[in-house]
């Protein structure tokens, strides 16, 4: 059985920035180690002529259209936004 | 007033002046507010949204024609969002703390969809924390009781959507689904609900679980009602790459419908056996040729799942540093540290080739056997859980036995395909029971076409949890 260890935990929590109990460390342990053991079952399959999967749309780089388009509004050569001050004091 | 139980119902009641969409938020809120302490549906009950909508909608039934319908195709119908779609303006928290206090800036492309057609927001309801769970138990608000029966899991992650459904707190839910979370629930709760196909729904908003898997959907009472909402929620949003506006297979009327073997495990319930016998029995009296399948590869597909799963998340959750929204990872709940660590952990140096690499390639083994099987037949036929739907509390300090309440929706999530929650009837002890049809890639129409004739064929009846 593939098993987790105490400094195994540790390692990836802080990896993951997890600050854990001591507690929660041998909680971890003693449930992941049994998952682990579990998801190792994989090891029985053959899966040397297959590529693995990523994601199942088939899609490849999809981009926009590169357009040029005209920026902000302009006037004597300055942007024109939106005011923010409204109010004068 | 009687709540409508369909959205034709909701309507034809507008329409004819039977009550008036003001009248419906109050009939829905008073709902909410007698029963929601109990079942714990609602995190955020959105009353000033809801009844703003109403107005809007009452104004618009005093001027519109006959048309208002396809301007308006959810007209009037009450919807619920899980709590992992953002709202502009209202507490978003994915059913955890670190977001108890979040307010997003802007809303996910579903909401806004289903704002635009018409539908009426009552409020945001309970989820497992981060959609992570089978049982609705891992939200840190608290577990979500199934309506039909009180002390049992609506199942999950989409605990509250469905609960919403069945006890009519909400006419429609939205909800997600990465490995089983709007069919399970769907499922325990006796309503309907649609995984669509991966990339067919906008995820624009919504808090990312496992990115290659997640999938938007919604929780109905009826298949045409599943329909009707998909319409308006699927389709490109510009915000999503993975979202194109793909062209759906047409429904057929008659139809061969697989039965993969492998489904039909030992641990499989009795009492659901005999019912999905039932319903293949239906679909066989309605002229459908039924055929035996196989899917060999189904029993690696939980094994391999939980580790992309658990890989995927480790990443997206990586993002809630407290730094710049929500709370310190200090407030991630025990599920969530399981995952990031063991995600963590199959993704770290010396271990990705054995774990992750190896699962993406069981991946794409599933793959070609849903692509092989889907050359046989038109769509297949499986049970959603191998079990009723459980007490609380039963199973949550075993994880990997919750993990394997997965078992017969991770493999069709691994291909991305599409799959459709349908209840047939009750269990001895009063729990809902029901099936999944499954079909190639964007074959939603199928499935919802299908789905309808069954309803038809056994004169289902679209019901109400008494509360």
């Amino acid at each position: 059985m593939r098993s987790l260890t105490r400094d195994d935990v540790l390692h990836v929590a802080k990896l993951a920035k997890l600050d854990l109990t001591n507690e929660e460390v041998a909680r971890f342990q003693r449930q992941l180690s049994k998952i682990v053991d579990y998801i190792s079952q994989l090891s029985e399959i053959d899966t040397s002529s297959l590529e693995p999967t990523s994601q199942t749309t088939g899609l490849e780089n999809v981009f926009r259209k590169d357009e040029v388009k005209p920026s902000s509004y302009t006037r004597n050569g300055y942007f024109v936004v939106n005011a923010i001050l409204d109010k004068k004091s | 007033m009687d709540l409508p139980l369909t959205i034709k119902d909701t309507q034809d009641g507008l329409i004819n002046k039977k009550f008036s969409a003001v009248e419906l938020v109050d009939s829905y809120l008073a709902r909410i507010t007698k029963y929601n302490k109990e079942l714990n549906i609602f995190l955020t009950v959105t009353e000033n949204e809801a009844y703003k909508k109403a107005k809007e909608i009452d104004k618009i039934l005093g001027y519109k024609d006959t048309k208002i319908l396809s301007d308006y195709p959810l007209l009037g119908v009450t919807v619920a969002y899980k709590d992992l779609f953002l709202t502009k303006g209202i507490r978003t928290t994915a059913g955890s703390n670190v977001l108890k206090d979040y307010i997003p800036t802007y809303s996910a492309t579903v909401v806004n969809k289903l704002k635009k057609a018409g539908a009426i927001m009552l409020g945001k309801v309970n989820c497992d924390a981060w959609a992570q769970g089978s049982s609705g138990e891992n939200s840190d608000f608290g577990p979500t009781q199934n309506p039909w029966k009180k002390g049992y899991v609506p199942g999950g992650t989409s605990s509250g959507s469905a609960a919403s459904v069945a006890g009519n707190l909400s006419q429609i839910a939205s909800g997600t689904d990465t490995g089983g979370s709007i069919r399970q629930p769907a499922n325990f709760c006796g309503v309907v609900g649609i995984k669509p196909t991966y990339g067919a729904v906008s995820r624009y908003g919504v808090v990312a679980a496992v990115s290659s898997f997640d999938s938007i959907g919604c929780l109905t009472r009826t298949s045409y009602d599943s329909q009707a909402v998909f319409d308006v929620i699927k389709g490109s949003d510009g915000f999503d790459s993975n979202v194109r506006d793909f062209n759906y297979l047409k429904p057929k009327n008659k139809l061969t419908i697989g039965i993969p073997k492998e489904y039909f495990i030992s641990g499989l319930d009795k009492e659901i056996e005999k019912s999905l016998q039932q319903s293949v029995n239906s679909l066989e009296k309605m002229g459908m040729k039924m055929k035996e399948i196989s899917l060999k590869t189904t029993k690696y597909a939980v094994p391999a799942y939980y580790i992309i799963n658990t890989a995927e998340y480790s990443s997206n959750l990586g993002r809630y540093d407290g730094i710049r929204y929500g709370e310190s990872r200090k407030e991630f709940g025990q599920e969530a540290r399981r995952r990031i660590i063991l995600g963590s952990y199959v993704l770290s140096a010396g271990y990705y080739d054995a774990f992750y690499l190896k699962a993406q390639k069981v991946r794409s083994r599933i793959i070609n056997e849903f692509n092989q099987a889907f050359e046989e037949v038109d769509v297949m036929i499986a049970p959603v859980s191998p079990f009723l739907p459980f007490k609380i509390g039963e199973k949550i300090n075993d994880p990997l036995k919750m993990y394997l309440a997965d078992v017969f929706t991770v493999a069709p999530s691994m291909a991305g395909i599409p799959g459709l929650s349908i209840p047939s009837g009750f269990s001895k002890s009063g729990l809902p029971m029901g099936f999944q049809l499954m079909g190639p890639r964007f074959s939603e129409y199928s499935l919802f076409s299908l789905g309808e004739m069954f309803e038809k064929a056994t004169d289902y009846k679209p019901n109400v949890a008494k509360l």
